[in-house]
């Protein structure tokens, strides 16, 4: 019998290679490759005067200097915009080196390669930039204000504009809604900006094949087709002469989905003028200034509710900062603006975002991507009308929550995806009980109380969330199964940790009925498979996961179809188990899925005692019929696509119990609640993984990072010193509850996790350490001094 | 100008070693570039996230935060040396594995060299000693509960092996 | 991220090291541990022209206690002297203090001395030995000199070691008897350098009243900075002395600045709080040492 492997914790089949050495990450790879380094910009805002490299070539080693100028044809253009919006009315990207203008601290004006890194870095610190500063625009006030502007022909910093409207009941508008209400809050929130911060940063190395015309690069990047498609339009080559391979990813979290970096077009193209491998390996502190940052933004709210606490109006007015450039569009506003809503039916709802610029590092999707200020601003909501009311914060979030026979639920907005924002299916009001069980809702006033006897402060609060996942456009799988019975799997997507290699044996083991020991799966190589769109938006497993199936479905019936005919039975009788396809019922009659592979490429030569068997004189064969029957091909493999119509939303609620020192201003959190609903789960343990790691991230975001600019521009913490990435002392044990409401939309029935764990955590801990205080908290994230200036302001 | 180079002698992971780097040379580079054991990751080059640990001497350090020259005559493990003979993964590797305590895997190898030495000295810890114990290194995936709970799997499998 | 070149120098003997520092002058500086000088070096935030690594001198990592103190050798370890039951027995604060500095992995290498002579007003190891009023050592061609706590560490980052100097031990005295120590501070994450920190050293007269109490506060002023708080809370049994008016004594003295992690008023508010609780277990801790 073949094990069930779907649903089944699985142990990975990644850890081998990694718990021994033997992965290769982007910089064990290309021994003796040069080194890249660059000249980054050291003011935030500043023209660039001269460049003076005179200093720079006694540096041994030193291979190559360039910049701007040096750049032929569309290298020299500005970084493509990735994902254009009709609201997104000035767009505005990088050149991959500075032309005229810096807008960052970090941006790159100069490339150097030599022999190794320390050389580069030897004559990076030898050449000269000489600049004229200008006025650094800094904050989201100051850059709303408008008196100085990023960019020239960028009035008042403002990008994007974009306003969604959702009337309520009778055609009323929010702001009537929120006017007639009978009750009515406004107030502002901040929420600091962070980063996505994986232990590896980013990294390009590239081989110029000059015999062959052809290029090949390795980029620790989320998505190399699309890499590949960039490499190939800018340095105008023939895309089957370019290939793009991700090889083990020390973490994404985002920041990796953004491409082409400049690095990942500039080491490609001096490899190819060089004649000469060229490997750039970011360094932590380019990693800071010079990657992408997020969650930066101020939201002003106005809100009309009922007696009950029933939202009847909700008008969001929010400033996003977008840092000095564009590249990714308004993704991450959109997404704040759409899953703001949460669970929740909100009556009329009106947001409006404007998404600005400033001299800063850009800002690109970070886990969550733009939900976890959402959700800090719904949440927010929910405590305040708790407070205002007097009613328990869990019956106000109940009282709004969408019903269990309401899906799908449509909120009436356009999603990220540009499409209608459908909720699929959900039980909000059973992953609530679960939590409130889980954390110990009910009886937390009594263990408040006795803390308090013994002069200690505790605090519980609670955030609810629902996440858009596996969005479009589409996702390929590739299955072939070869004559030694094993099976091959690819996808075009990429892996950084989340166990792909693994989950997808498990999906292609149990369509296949193989044993997991013959699959083997590939991501993110464009040799393998040259579709796709990429890994982010918690969207492998349903986009990937989904095709791989309806790929091995193909495969499994081709093989069924074969079988049949050597077995003199009915396909639709025959079974596979262990590897083998046999008649229902009847082990005895059957034959190996590796037989069935070499039966399914008719051969002339043989090269194997078991390739004998698919020669040409091998067997009774049909003189009326070819040997690869019409609509038939050669070998036993499939491929297929899954394009969904539109999301899937997953959704979660958690809950922190944290206490808070009366005098030093400390905050612990004690316990770390998750109710979690990402539909049938693929690997239970690995979905706890995802869960425990957005969860820190999420700590992360609440009590310890943030990016700290100063006036001129300077990023005052672009260090691991300094920007406080939690240890595991800083992390609760996190207590996880799973409800599953498979996805209607796909063969599955999955949803994303990938996210999930990081989108509620700021507004969970604001609402506790609000419980434990007394004390309002708008604006994450909090440390211990922070709190000590609210407690002197209560 | 050419830099001098010092000719450096290295015992890692029990076989002998030499190079010849400039007195600058990260042991880090060393291991990684110069000899070709790129299982020492390097995420931060100035001593925070841990990932570059090894064993100098048995002794856990950050191998970004010591020149190669320094480390010269000294015996050094890396996570390609943690493994039984024969390639079978020792009792905290195992434990990583079965307790998915790693996700990318790029601060692991740090993990592992860490958790290896603190249970060499501390067999059977206390959670707190254990949580002391991983406090210095980062990972950006896990959450680290399930890195914890591979340190008490590894002692347990530790224990048995001993027994 | 990669250090700048240098020269690097490997003496075998103190005098070798000596004759290299002298020749070096202001553009030497020595390497043991490393843990602080290897990260500046990487982010190029220093320069030197010449390395001196000590870590082949023999004879500079002892670890010497008895009745008048602890003496450490330039490359006694961090973890060493944690490690050290002698040490331990003979100054408990030196344990206490050390098991608050950074990561273990990083008290593997770093070393006590170096520690000092970086004179990070952020740091531990500089407030004990202000704290106890111990010295250090400097050796160099010319001889030895051997420096009070109260005169060596002259600015932030700045001591009183001289171009051509080593450092090649400190001195932490003991305490009286019937003393106790403590030292408690909050860092924002586990291991980081103090937000702000107090080392507390109380000794009981034999009436078991408080004769004597000094704290010195951590990342609180451009050195550690010590208070002696006798006056505001002896002589007075423990049990009832006046903490509260030693804090608020400490909080007057020090002269924090507020940077990305905190604000000097926290800073200040933090001192107050965290010099109670240190002065009362070291108080307790006398206590504790004469039953």
């Amino acid at each position: 019998m073949t094990t069930r492997l779907f649903g089944e914790p699985v142990r990975r089949r990644e850890d081998a290679r990694l718990i021994t050495g033997q992965g290769r990450y982007l910089d064990d790879l290309g021994a003796g490759a040069l080194a890249a380094a660059f000249v980054r910009s050291p003011h935030a805002h500043a023209r660039i005067l001269d460049v003076d490299v005179s200093a720079a070539l006694d540096v041994e080693g030193l291979v190559a200097i360039y910049t701007w100028e040096d750049l032929p044809g569309a290298l020299a253009e500005p970084l493509p915009l990735l994902i254009p919006h009709p609201a997104l009315t000035h767009g505005r990207t990088a050149y991959p080196l500075a032309r005229e203008i810096v807008r960052h601290v970090g941006e790159p004006v100069v490339m150097v390669v030599a022999r190794d890194r320390y050389l580069a870095e030897d004559a990076c610190a030898l050449i000269r930039v000489g600049y004229e500063i200008l006025k650094p625009v800094v904050g989201i006030e100051e850059a709303v204000r408008g008196v100085h502007l990023v960019h020239e022909d960028v009035p008042g910093n403002v990008g994007a504009h974009l306003v969604q409207e959702v009337p309520g009941h009778g055609g009323v508008t929010a702001r009537e809604a929120v006017e007639a209400a009978p009750h009515r809050l406004e107030f502002r929130l901040d929420v600091e900006r962070s980063a996505c911060t994986p232990l590896e940063g980013k990294g390009v190395y590239a081989r110029w094949d000059a015999d062959d015309g052809s290029l090949r690069v390795y980029s620790s990047t989320q998505t190399s087709t699309s890499v590949r498609m960039a490499i190939a339009a800018k340095l105008g080559l023939p895309l089957p002469k370019v290939e793009v391979i991700a090889p083990d990813v020390g973490g994404g979290f985002g920041v990796k989905i953004v491409h082409p970096w400049p690095e990942e077009i500039l080491v490609p193209w001096a490899a190819r003028l060089l004649h000469r491998e060229v490997k750039w390996t970011e360094d932590r502190r380019e990693h800071f200034v010079s990657s992408s940052h997020e969650r930066g933004q101020v939201q002003h709210v106005r809100v009309g509710f009922d007696d009950d606490g029933r939202v009847l109006g909700l008008e969001v007015e929010i400033l996003h900062d977008h840092g000095a450039y564009t590249p990714y569009g308004i993704i991450v506003p959109i997404i704040t603006s759409t899953q703001l809503l949460g669970p929740y039916k909100v009556g009329a709802y009106r947001v409006e975002f404007s998404s600005i610029y400033t001299n800063t590092v850009q800002v690109t999707p970070y886990r969550g991507a733009g939900r976890p200020q959402g959700v800090f601003c719904m949440e927010r909501t929910m405590d305040k009308i708790a407070a205002y009311l007097g009613r328990d914060r869990t019956q106000v979030r109940a009282a709004n929550f969408i019903q269990p026979d309401e899906f799908p639920y449509d909120q009436g907005l356009t999603f990220q995806d540009g499409r209608p924002l459908i909720y699929d299916s959900g039980d909000y009001p059973e992953a609530l009980r679960m939590l409130k069980e889980l954390i110990g809702w009910d009886s937390f006033a009594e263990e408040k109380a006795r803390a308090a006897a013994e002069g200690r402060r505790i605090g519980i609060g609670v955030g609810c969330y629902v996440e858009g996942t596996g969005v479009g456009p589409y996702e390929g799988g590739h299955v072939q199964i070869t004559s030694d019975g094993r099976v091959h799997v690819s996808t075009g997507l990429t892996s950084q940790g989340q166990g792909h290699e693994t989950v997808f044996a498990q999906i292609a083991a149990t369509e296949l009925g193989v044993p997991i020991e013959k699959v083997s799966v590939v991501t993110g190589d464009t040799r393998r498979f040259g579709y796709a769109v990429g890994t982010f938006a918690s969207r492998a497993a349903v986009m990937s996961g989904n095709a791989i199936a309806l790929a091995c479905r193909k495969v499994r019936e081709k093989a069924l179809r074969i079988a049949a005919e050597a077995l003199e039975a009915d396909p639709r009788d025959l079974e596979i188990t262990d590897g083998k396809i046999h008649v229902a019922g009847v082990p005895s009659a059957s034959i190996p899925l590796a037989t069935v592979a070499v039966l399914s490429n008719p051969l002339r030569y043989a090269f194997d005692e078991e390739a004998k068997r698919a020669t040409q004189f091998a067997g009774p064969a049909s003189d009326d019929r070819p040997p690869v029957a019409e609509g038939e091909e050669p070998g036993l493999e499939g491929r297929d696509y899954y394009s969904p119509v539109r999301s899937t939303f997953a959704a979660g609620m958690h809950a922190a119990i944290v206490e808070t020192d009366p005098d030093t201003a400390e905050i612990r959190i004690l316990r770390y609640a998750v109710v979690h609903d990402c539909g049938k789960l693929i690997n239970p343990m690995i979905v706890e993984g995802q869960i425990h790691g957005g969860v820190a991230q999420g700590v992360g975001g609440a009590l310890y990072e943030k990016m700290v600019y100063d006036e001129h521009g300077q990023l005052l913490n672009a260090s691991f010193m300094d920007f406080l990435m939690p240890y595991a002392t800083e992390v609760p044990r996190i207590e996880t509850a799973h409800l599953e409401t498979p996805s209607p939309l796909n063969p599955l029935g999955i949803k994303g996790a990938g996210e999930a764990g990081v989108i509620p955590v700021s507004a969970v801990i604001a609402s506790a350490v609000e419980d434990a205080e007394g004390i309002t908290i708008d604006r994450m994230p909090i440390s211990p001094s922070d709190l000590h200036h609210l407690r002197l302001t209560r | 100008m050419n830099e001098t180079r010092h000719r450096v002698t290295l015992t890692v992971n029990g076989v002998l070693h030499e190079a010849e780097v400039p007195g600058r040379r990260l042991l880090s580079d060393c291991l990684r570039h110069d000899l070709g054991l790129t299982g020492t990751h390097v995420g931060c080059e100035h001593g925070v996230c841990g990932a570059c640990t090894v064993l100098l001497d048995g002794e856990p350090v950050r191998s970004c935060l010591t020149f190669a020259v320094t480390a010269d005559g000294h015996e050094i493990t890396t996570v390609e040396g943690l493994a039984r003979g024969g390639g079978e993964p020792s009792p905290v590797q195992r434990a990583f594995t079965e307790c998915h305590a790693l996700q990318c895997g790029f601060c692991t190898p740090g993990f592992l060299c860490t958790v290896t030495a603190f249970l060499r000295d501390n067999p059977a810890p206390s959670e707190e000693e254990a949580l002391e114990a991983v406090a210095g290194n980062l990972c950006r995936c896990t959450g680290y509960q399930n890195i914890l709970k591979a340190v008490h799997r590894a002692a347990e499998l530790q224990a048995e092996e001993d027994r | 991220m990669k250090p700048p070149p240098f020269d690097y120098h490997g003496p075998a003997t103190l005098g070798e090291a000596l004759d290299v520092l002298a020749e070096a002058g202001p553009d030497g500086k020595v390497l043991a541990g490393g843990q602080s000088l290897i990260p500046l070096l990487n982010m190029r935030l220093a320069a030197p022209a010449h390395i001196v690594d000590v870590n082949r001198v023999p004879g500079l990592d002892g670890i010497e206690a008895g009745p008048p103190g602890v003496r450490v050798g330039a490359l006694a370890r961090h973890a060493a002297v944690e490690r050290s039951p002698e040490a331990a027995a003979a100054l408990p604060l030196l344990r206490q203090a050390l098991r608050l500095v950074a990561h273990p992995v990083i008290r593997n290498r770093g070393t006590v001395v170096g520690s000092l002579v970086h004179a990070d007003p952020s740091a531990e190891m500089p407030a004990v030995l202000a704290l106890l009023g111990g010295s250090v050592r400097l050796a160099s061609r010319g001889g030895e000199r051997e420096v009070p706590a109260a005169e060596f560490f002259t600015g932030p980052m700045e001591s009183a070691l001289r171009p051509g100097e080593l450092a090649v031990s400190a001195f932490f005295p003991a305490l009286p008897a019937r003393s106790g120590t403590a030292f408690h501070e909050v860092a924002r994450r586990h291991g980081d350098y103090a937000v702000a920190g107090v080392a507390a050293a109380v000794t009981l007269d034999e009436d078991l009243r408080v004769a004597a109490a000094r704290v010195a506060c951590v990342s609180v002023g451009p050195v550690p900075v010590v208070v002696d708080v006798t006056a505001a809370c002896g002589p007075r049994p423990a049990a009832s002395a006046d903490w509260e008016a030693a804090a608020a004594a400490v909080r007057d003295r020090v002269e924090p600045e507020g940077d990305i992690h905190a604000t000097a008023d926290y800073r200040r508010h933090l001192t107050g709080v965290l010099a109670v609780r240190a002065l009362r277990d070291a108080a307790a801790a006398a206590h504790g040492e004469e039953a």
